[in-house]
């Protein structure tokens, strides 16, 4: 267990500290009074003793005692786990903040290099398991310890001998427990194993069940699931065999301490040394209730040590540091012209494998700058590093002469107006989403900006129009669709410096060129970068670039080089080769 | 539920001596009390020490035989259970590989997934559950009512009253937070989209700076989360307080009446201790029950989904054989319409061309121009809702499925490979291919260099998915896959998109000289493609609106020239 995990946890603890010392004095406080209810029911049986041997005063006041005090035990339990659970859901809640907060934060090097699904995972799952295990398993082993404790000593003040007898027994059922859960635990083992042998053919063969079916391969899919499923049978039944024992076990191991403590009662009731046969009730009311702390404490450790784990995992995520907050005198950068200058501009995504070195690039204000190369080859590096996702690791990049980490990133930025490939769209109606580059933008403006990029003739065909709610991922939209909402919003802000990162590679060639034009409009007078696989998109741009294996093997005009007959005139040619 | 109970058919016997023993066991729990009531009413009262041993002894016994019958019973209802799940596995898995693609399309595999997975895990669990407490909580609920009635009917009727008011409180509070629980969840689930598009979107939230408007939503939402959970909260946390003072106060009229009937004479005092006993042990049997109801009500719900894709029939529309036509050319589309089940309009409409054996084909359109959907109904994947598609004469619904598809080699746009061998995925196309064959197939595929750089050679290990390759990669392995089986008919559904140019053109070269000269089938959108096809057909919106050879779709075919013009005018100028 690390100390860094505890501290922070202790933390988040901090600030609701009166509630965790209130949980813990009523844990203390409810589980005396309930221990000391049998002692008043063993009491009023004492006076229940034959014909004519009942004393209806003592029982009557004893019962009102014990009605007053279930009372006042139930009215504690139930403040006492109102307050452990708002604690416990308000730390969940600042820890999900946080981790939301960083995230919001992480340099895009961390992002783009972890899986989304497992910090998703540790956002939501781990903070679920860290609750349940770490603070309500908490109190629920707080309680049990003091459960035992309390019991112990009340046992003890009622009869010593019998109380031993107790003591030394009871542990068996733990150790019954132990010795079954090692057993065990081979076998869960295997049977998880094999469950995810099985769960992985079944989500590939299920998953691509038309190619399946198209070679008619259902028969040798069923001969290997079968065996699977044999072997998951076998595991699975000792496994949930073997498991089930425990309860029997411990059950057992119970009355047979029910037994003794009958046997050791009973004689000494009749030895007459003023144990009563209430006590004697009270103590088989005990030898019930103290096994079952003991099992739920076994139980409590292993989740405990789990949420533990998650609780490290989560906290891992929230100490990840941060993309480097903006320079203390950084400015707004504002009425950009759009020159841009790479200056003896380093850097590589892994040390040791450098990637551009010394790479000098001067664009005029308004060009328009390609980029192209075979797949990987490195065009959204430069990207990258224009919208400072990633900062250069030596050189500068500047805009009309400020080095662009100089600025405010929200103002670099803002300047900038990007379309990817991947397109991103929110959960709410077409309209926001294309708003979302201009907050304040009126109705008139958006239909607009639709028209120019012919996004308006489907948008118009969907159930609500602009109020057409785009569900998780994009829902019923095709690719090509979304990219086409994704040009739109550049459309509507129109910034001064333009990234287009295939933006238009699932769109049909067809419409592709109707919305070319529209681009082309837009590119006048603005500072453009273009990437893009398809040649034909690109052939008018100022300056190409050709980049291959992270490098700029070749810069000019489609015409200049295309005499050349470098890289470019290859990869151009191949489009027609026949 | 009803269809499924069918599976347990071969663990009949067992299902049903797993609660019968659970039942045994329950009966020599009831019994404890009674033996601890004669000690103290007997032994103590007569100072009879032989026979508080003797007492003692049974109840050991009643314990270890309790033991013996807990543990068979436990065996059963582990080998009932686990037995009947894999039973339906083995069918539910058959049954899915057996789905047309309609089905499959209208039910999305990823909820077939969950249904054989998850949910059947959890009706395995509900079944075990059920066999184990169905029967032994409410048999030791009401036999310790039976038992106190056998002791004393006044005191019983303590029982009969405060044993419905728990169950009422238990239930009420499971079944009252039961949805609250639901929206808990549904509130998370919406914290979890959030976290996924804060990564999944990170270019471009930063891009537009929106990560302060992320984070207030967040923030609203976490706080929501929070609101439900401590609201439900404050509901749960009733049970244990409230069943807690139910069951004393009973203890306390029990004890009353027990003080009354004691003085009466009616009973004894070991009666009392032993009647305090059961009311003791009904509360934990009844939580028990309750949670068990839960389970299995869960279950039944997961059990209703797996019945429901076992209802699922494969519609595929057969017709009888008839002897084929005559005079007709290799494969025919004869005024093709096709409608999906879920979707509106027709994504074919009145389709008809005919093709010769070894003539290559290509199909070109816009985005959702009904290419794939075309292609798709030459193995029959989907019925045409109008029209027919004949093979030799035949028409497709009369064909054996398996059959045509083993005569068909297909490549599907997305590049599909399994976790195994490169070998093993080869050998999907034809499983008695010989090695020359997978190499002249692999060859032809332009997927050599893809395994030469290997080490293990065609035994290299492609992991699930084939996402050890890349997309060009995995393209010309799944086309060497469907060249392996030296198909009569090639499809290549825009299955070269990943490729360069120069790839692709070598590509289509090795396919004109296969062999077995198939029938080629090919979809792009590229018309560099296509253009040298023996015919061309040009879908837009699902409606043929060209056919015949690049010369004569430039000159009569406005799509197509657009089409091409888009990919080639300005070169044709300069080039």
């Amino acid at each position: 267990m690390r100390k860094i995990t505890l501290s922070t946890l202790l933390r988040y603890l901090k600030k609701y500290k009166f509630s965790f010392l209130a949980t813990l004095l009523l844990s203390v406080a409810t589980v005396l009074l309930t221990l000391y209810v049998p002692i008043l029911i063993g009491r009023a049986i004492d006076n229940i003793i034959a014909p004519g041997q009942v004393n209806f005063a003592s029982v009557l006041r004893i019962l009102i005692q014990i009605i007053v005090l279930v009372g006042i035990t139930a009215a504690l339990q139930w403040i006492m786990n109102v307050i452990n659970n708002k604690l416990t859901y308000h730390v969940v809640r600042d820890i999900r903040n946080d981790a939301f907060e960083k995230i919001n934060r992480f340099p895009l090097s961390y992002i783009d290099s972890h899986s989304h699904g497992d910090m998703v995972s540790r956002v939501i799952a781990d903070v679920d398991q860290l609750s349940d295990g770490l603070l309500l398993g908490f109190t629920q082993l707080f309680t049990g310890i003091v459960t035992i404790i309390a019991t112990l000593i009340f046992m003890l003040v009622l009869n010593v001998w019998i109380a031993l007898a107790v003591v030394l027994i009871t542990p068996l059922s733990l150790f019954v427990a132990k010795f079954i859960a090692t057993r065990t635990y081979s076998m869960f083992k295997l049977q998880s194993e094999t469950r995810g042998e099985q769960t992985a053919l079944i989500n590939e063969m299920i998953g691509e069940q038309k190619t399946v079916q198209a070679f008619s391969h259902e028969t040798e899919n069923l001969k290997k699931f079968d065996e699977i499923n044999k072997r998951l049978q076998n595991f699975s039944l000792r496994a949930i065999f073997f498991s089930s024992i425990t309860n029997p076990a411990t059950r057992f191991v119970n009355s047979i301490v029910y037994m003794l403590v009958g046997l050791l009662g009973a004689l000494a009731v009749i030895s007459g040394n003023g144990f009563t046969v209430g006590a004697l009730s009270s103590f088989l009311s005990y030898a019930n209730q103290y096994t079952k702390p003991f099992n739920e404490i076994s139980g409590v450790i292993t989740e405990l040590q789990n949420a533990f784990a998650c609780a490290d995992r989560i906290f891992h995520l929230i100490r990840r540091p941060t993309e480097p907050a903006d320079a203390p005198d950084a400015h707004v950068l504002k009425q950009v012209h759009g020159h841009i200058v790479f200056d003896h501009v380093f850097f590589s995504y892994r040390k040791n494998h450098p990637l551009i070195e010394d790479l000098n690039l001067h664009f005029k204000a308004g060009q328009r700058i390609a980029i192209v190369g075979p797949t990987g080859c490195g065009k959204t590096t430069l990207i990258n590093l224009l919208m400072r996702f990633y900062d250069v690791d030596a050189g500068s990049i500047q805009i009309d002469g400020q080095d662009i980490r100089s600025v405010t990133r929200q103002s670099l930025r803002e300047n900038f107006g990007m379309v990817l490939q991947e397109t991103w769209l929110k959960n709410t109606t077409v309209k926001e989403n294309i708003r979302m580059s201009k907050p304040g933008a009126t109705d008139e403006e958006v239909i607009a900006a639709a028209k120019t990029t012919h996004a308006h003739s489907f948008i118009k065909r969907l159930p609500n129009g602009y109020d057409t709610i785009i569900g998780e991922d994009g829902g019923s939209l095709s690719q090509g669709q979304k990219q086409l909402l994704c040009i739109t919003r550049i459309m509507l802000c129109k910034p001064p410096m333009l990234i287009l990162d295939e933006a238009t590679s699932s769109i049909d060639t067809r419409t592709e060129i109707k919305i070319q034009r529209a681009f082309q409009k837009l590119m006048e007078g603005r500072t453009s970068f273009i990437v893009a696989h398809r040649l034909s998109t690109i052939q008018e741009a100022d300056v190409i670039l050709v980049m291959n294996k992270g490098r700029i093997v070749e810069q000019g005009t489609h015409a200049s080089l295309l005499k050349r007959g470098g890289f470019y005139a290859e990869l151009y040619n191949s489009q027609f080769a026949e | 539920m009803k269809k499924l109970l069918k599976y347990i058919k071969g663990y009949r016997i067992v299902a049903l001596f797993a609660p019968l023993f659970k039942l045994f066991e329950a009966l020599l729990e009831l019994l404890v009390p009674i033996v601890m009531a004669a000690i103290i009413d007997t032994g103590i009262t007569n100072a009879d020490k032989p026979y508080i041993y003797k007492s003692c002894l049974l109840l050991v016994v009643l314990g270890a035989t309790g033991l013996a019958f807990s543990i068979t019973a436990q065996y059963f209802s582990a080998k009932a259970a686990v037995g009947f799940a894999t039973k339906v596995r083995h069918v539910m898995f058959d049954h899915m590989q057996h789905l047309s693609f309609s089905v499959i399309d209208r039910l999305g595999t990823a909820s077939m997934i969950t249904r054989i997975t998850s949910d059947l895990n959890q009706v395995q669990t509900g079944v075990n559950m059920a066999l184990r407490l169905f029967l032994r909580s409410p048999f030791i609920v009401f036999g310790a009512m039976i038992m106190a009635f056998t002791i004393d009917w006044q005191s019983a009727l303590v029982f009969a009253v405060s044993i419905p008011i728990l169950f009422a409180v238990v239930f009420g509070i499971i079944l009252f937070t039961m949805p609250m629980y639901k929206r808990v969840q549904g509130a998370l689930d919406q914290l979890l989209r959030i976290t996924r598009d804060a990564l999944g979107g990170a270019r471009v939230i930063r891009a537009f700076n929106k990560q302060d408007d992320e984070r207030t939503e967040f923030r609203t939402k976490n706080q929501e989360v929070t609101a439900r959970q401590k609201h439900v909260g404050k509901l749960s946390a009733l049970l244990n307080p409230v069943t807690y003072v139910i069951i004393n106060l009973a203890i306390v009229v029990l004890i009353y009446i027990g003080a009354l009937q004691v003085n009466g004479g009616k009973i004894s005092q070991g009666e009392v201790v032993a009647l305090y006993s059961y009311m003791s042990q009904i509360l934990v049997e009844l939580i028990k029950l309750a949670n068990c109801i839960i389970t299995v009500s869960k279950s039944c719900a997961c059990a209703n989904r797996i019945s429901a894709v076992l209802d699922l029939q494969n519609d595929l529309e057969r017709i009888p054989s008839a002897p084929a036509k005559t005079g007709m050319d290799f494969i025919v589309f004869d005024h093709v319409d096709l409608k999906y089940k879920n979707g509106g309009e027709n994504a074919l409409t009145d389709i008809c061309f005919s093709v010769k054996k070894g003539e290559t084909i290509g199909i070109i359109g816009g985005t959702g121009s009904g290419k794939t959907s075309l292609v798709n109904l030459i193995p029959h994947f989907y019925d045409t809702t109008g029209g027919h598609v004949y093979i030799d004469g035949v028409d497709v619904k009369a064909l054996d499925v398996e059959q045509l598809r083993e005569r068909i080699g297909m490549v599907m746009q997305k590049a599909v490979l399994f976790h195994g061998t490169i070998r093993e995925n080869l050998l999907w196309g034809n499983p008695n291919a010989t090695p020359e064959q997978l190499d002249a197939a692999l060859t032809a595929a332009q997927a050599t260099d893809i395994i030469k750089d290997k080490e293990k050679g065609l035994d290299t290990m492609v992991e699930q998915g084939g996402r050890n390759f890349s997309g060009g990669q995995r393209q010309r392995l799944t086309i060497a896959r469907a060249l392996v089986r030296n198909p009569e008919i090639l499809i290549l559904d825009d299955s070269a998109s990943a490729l360069d140019f120069a790839t692709d053109a070598k590509l289509r070269q090795a396919i004109r000289q296969l062999p077995g000269q198939p029938t080629v089938f090919i979809v792009s959108q590229r018309t560099a493609s296509i253009r040298h096809a023996d015919k061309i057909l040009v879908l837009d919106d699902g409606v043929a609106v060209g056919l015949g050879t690049h010369a004569e779709l430039m000159d009569n075919c406005e799509v197509y020239r657009e089409i091409y013009d888009s990919q080639f005018k300005k070169d044709g100028a300069s080039a």
